[in-house]
């Protein structure tokens, strides 16, 4: 039994090792294969526009990531900081501005095309508009695509606001694919991709859903950005993706029906002893460091909010290959980072009590005011709410510099023991009286 | 006519209220009166005017108000002004005020109008998106239908519809604003030892907290005053000011620049009362069309508007050039993004053209000042020796 599960292990991850040599592969020869490279975001991504036009997607913020991953994020915020970049601002940004100036080395290590377009896609975070008059700069001339997304601010998505959107995509998006491509927008073919769009998220959801279990058979967190999320932003809409994620759903399935805990670097975890939902992004620079402190204190994460910055699937949203335009605009206005707060505090309060968290957990970012400014009041909000332990830690995304392990450590083992502590008494107060 | 030390003292007191004694009192004239108050950077107030409400500029607590249960909500590496922001709203400062407005300057804006959502304050808190498209067919539209939203906001509050002829009126009277301010700036351009620049602040901020025509008045007055000599011309270089459009530096930080040997001959301190450049029509059929097509078309350059096809930086030279200015002064609120991220191409664009800048972060409730006035002074020193 446990060969089989392997093997349907190790086959999901060699197609997903495949599918991102491959890209990578084809962006390193882009120049040659004369395939035009698109620089976009991921929250509100066009991936599937960007498919349709046969052009090749680049996400600045995976690069920033994947640096710090590989430990070189540091130098390239030196880099930038050297250039006039404030300590204080985003990392991401001066990770990818140093990077490219070292040479624009991506995470293979191979050399990353130019942009032949800059798509803004101007989706829940306002740095994004600043990162990108940067890119303008230090790539003159190459057209730029400004796509700008309304904000949630009143918890809702109107018709005005998809009008908005599409009427940007029409009338400035989509001709400059085309001039940049030299083809034509071709609808059917997009919808098309929305069909796999679609099956996709179905399957996405089914996966993050499973944390539901008990035990869990995923962690929704550091997993869900490990393996579970990354192949769904480049490949959304091919059926490469729909063959990725539904080799992952029957791993999944499997692990359920053998009660098994999530898969850690380290192997399986044994004993689910607390249940989380977190917000706020992860730490990269110490990722293997920073997932290690939970699964040696038996701590999974059922559901978390970064995981939906490229969308948040769960709550229905699908792409909608019958309104392919329309569908991307409400995909668009509805990825996490662009709801208002009220409806995160929402979102995260329905996560506490739909995955049976023991605990509410805050990741918070030096470097994001997109997610960080208003993390307090949502903790007090999700703590008055669901009545479950808070927990709130610091770092950054890709500056190690301030990453403190001890401090982290510190912190959430007196929050694990709080939780240990609640769970000791839940237990008391739920055996009968003698 | 008053003198102009007394219309200093009179628009120093107005413009640091952070009670808004005057706006309140202003409120309880008239129930069909409404108060709405706004965020840096822009909003529209002939639209709030139209409707018999005062738009009242809510600029932070500087360092005017110990901040008690702000610092709770915010982690220390997000800037100081929304901490002041909820201090007030939870000390009960905003009680009297009817709605707020949160331009979409930042995620720090944006995430405080989600907080007072949470917080239940005021009747309405609007996020007021500003469209990043600029043609009329789709930004236009979009603009258009924020301002609506606005409208039935303040609508919902006092009753009042917005008229063709209110809003041309107010529109005239927010020209004339404009323009005065204008003037002031021109003056000081000629004669910036008659006005200083942090008196010149106090003018300005002043006008966010009082009705309009009360502000023409003041600043009618003090065109007047400024037409005789006061002061004594200096042996000063001339900066322009750049970043400090929505956390302000404290008072002292002002100050410390003009004693360190500068003349601010521009800035943009107090940018909403000055960001659309020009008139906009006063005698249209369609008032609201035409705010929206100053927004378009007319605003100033600014890091919470996307500027491709634009540029700031060679915005802000074109100002450094018109205002014959020898230098530029950076001066950022810490952790405040859009500023700090536009930095280093403002500053490119400086050096391609010859002007020499520094570049400074402080917080809005900054007490020190030693090592800006030592930097200032340098700056100013170095440029003289070199001139
Ligand atoms: S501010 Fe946050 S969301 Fe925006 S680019 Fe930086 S890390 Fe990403
Ligand atoms: S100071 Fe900067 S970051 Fe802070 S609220 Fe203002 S614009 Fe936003």
């Amino acid at each position: 039994m446990s060969e089989a599960k392997e093997v349907i292990k190790e086959k999901s991850m060699l197609i997903q090792k495949e599918m991102l040599a491959k890209l990578f592969r084809e962006l390193s020869t882009a120049k040659e294969s004369g395939k035009k490279v698109v620089y976009t975001f991921v929250p509100g991504n066009l991936t599937e526009l960007i498919l349709s036009f046969d052009m090749l997607p680049v996400y600045p913020e995976i690069n920033a990531l994947q640096s710090g991953m590989r430990k070189k994020s540091a130098a390239y915020i030196r880099d930038a900081e050297k250039i006039g970049f404030s300590e204080d601002v985003c990392t991401y940004v001066k990770c990818d501005i140093g990077m490219m100036l070292n040479g624009n080395s991506g995470p293979t290590g191979e050399k990353l095309p130019a942009p032949d377009l800059l798509l803004l896609s101007y989706t829940g975070c306002y740095t994004f508009m600043k990162w990108f008059e940067n890119l303008e700069r230090l790539y003159p001339g190459v057209p730029v695509a400004m796509l700008h997304t309304p904000y949630q601010e009143d918890g809702k998505i109107t018709a005005d606001q998809i009008a908005y959107m599409v009427k940007q995509m029409k009338e400035d998006v989509i001709p400059k694919m085309e001039k940049v491509s030299g083809k034509k927008f071709d609808l059917p073919r997009l919808s098309k991709m929305m069909e796999n769009s679609a099956k996709s998220e179905d399957l996405l959801v089914k996966i993050l859903e499973s944390a539901k279990n008990k035990p869990s058979p995923i962690d929704a967190y550091f997993a869900g950005v490990y393996y579970i999320g990354p192949l769904f932003t480049a490949f959304r809409g091919t059926q490469e993706a729909v063959d990725y994620y539904n080799e992952l759903y029957k791993e999944v399935q499997e692990r359920i029906r053998l009660g098994l805990g999530p898969v850690t670097p380290e192997g399986e975890l044994k004993e689910e002893r607390f249940r989380l939902v977190v917000e706020g992004p992860p730490n990269w620079t110490n990722f293997r460091e920073f997932w290690k402190i939970f699964y040696d204190m038996g701590a999974v994460i059922v559901a978390s909010s970064y995981t939906k910055v490229g969308g948040v699937y769960d709550l229905g949203f699908r792409h909608n290959p019958k309104e392919p335009l329309e569908s991307l605009a409400r995909y668009c206005m509805g990825c996490y980072t662009n709801m208002n707060l009220p409806q995160r505090v929402q979102l995260l309060e329905k996560y506490v009590r739909e995955y049976k968290a023991d605990g509410f957990l805050i990741n918070s970012i030096k470097s994001c005011n997109s997610f960080s400014a208003g993390q307090l009041m949502i903790m007090r909000e999700l703590e008055q709410r669901c009545g479950v332990p808070v927990g709130f830690i610091e770092s950054d995304l890709v500056d190690p510099r301030y990453f403190s392990y001890a401090n982290i450590k510190n912190r959430l083992e007196s929050y694990f023991q709080m939780l240990e502590q609640r769970k000791i008494i839940l237990e008391r107060e739920s055996q009968p009286a003698q | 006519m008053n003198s102009l030390e007394k219309l200093i003292e009179e628009c120093s007191k107005q413009a640091f209220d952070l009670n808004f004694t005057h706006a309140k009192k202003w409120k309880s004239g008239d129930k069909t009166r409404a108060l709405v108050g706004y965020l840096p950077i822009y909003f529209p107030r002939e639209i709030a005017h139209a409707m018999n409400a005062l738009s009242v500029g809510i600029m932070g607590a500087g360092d005017r108000k110990q901040i008690i249960r702000g610092d709770a909500y915010y982690q220390s590496y997000i800037c100081h002004l929304p901490r002041g922001v909820i201090e007030m709203a939870l000390d009960g400062s905003l009680d009297e005020f009817d709605g707020f407005v949160f331009p979409a300057i930042c995620d720090c804006v944006r995430n405080l109008s989600g907080m007072y959502k949470l917080a239940g304050k005021g009747k309405f808190q609007r996020y007021f998106d500003y469209p990043q498209n600029f043609d009329a067919a789709i930004g236009g539209v979009f603009y258009r239908q924020e301002l609506e939203k606005i409208i039935d906001d303040i609508s919902a509050v006092n009753g009042m519809k917005l008229s063709i002829e209110n809003l041309n009126h107010s529109i005239k009277l927010f020209n004339k604003n404009r323009e005065l301010i204008e003037k002031i700036y021109d003056i000081r351009q000629e004669y910036p030892w008659r006005l200083s620049a942090l008196e010149t602040y106090y003018i300005v901020r002043a006008g966010m907290v009082i009705t309009v025509e009360e502000h023409n008045k003041i600043l009618e007055d003090v065109i007047s005053c400024l037409s005789a000599d006061r002061g004594e011309p200096m042996d000063n270089i001339r900066v322009v000011i750049s970043g400090s459009f929505c956390e302000q530096p404290p008072a002292g930080l002002i100050k410390s620049i003009e004693m360190a040997g500068c003349y601010i001959v521009d800035d943009d301190f107090l940018l909403g009362s000055r960001w659309i450049q020009g008139s906009v029509a006063g005698n249209s059929n369609n008032p609201l069309g035409e705010l929206v097509s100053a927004y378009l078309n007319k605003s100033t350059f600014s890091s919470a508007v996307y500027d491709v096809g634009n540029p700031k930086g060679k915005r802000l030279v074109e100002l450094a050039k018109k205002r014959k200015a020898d230098g530029v002064i950076f001066s950022a609120a810490s952790f405040c993004d859009p500023a700090l991220l536009d930095r280093p191409e403002m500053q490119k664009e400086c050096d391609a053209a010859g002007i020499p800048h520094i570049n400074f972060q402080y917080h809005e409730n900054t007490g020190q000042f030693k090592v800006i006035k030592e930097q200032a002074g340098t700056f100013s020193d170095s440029i003289k020796l070199w001139a």
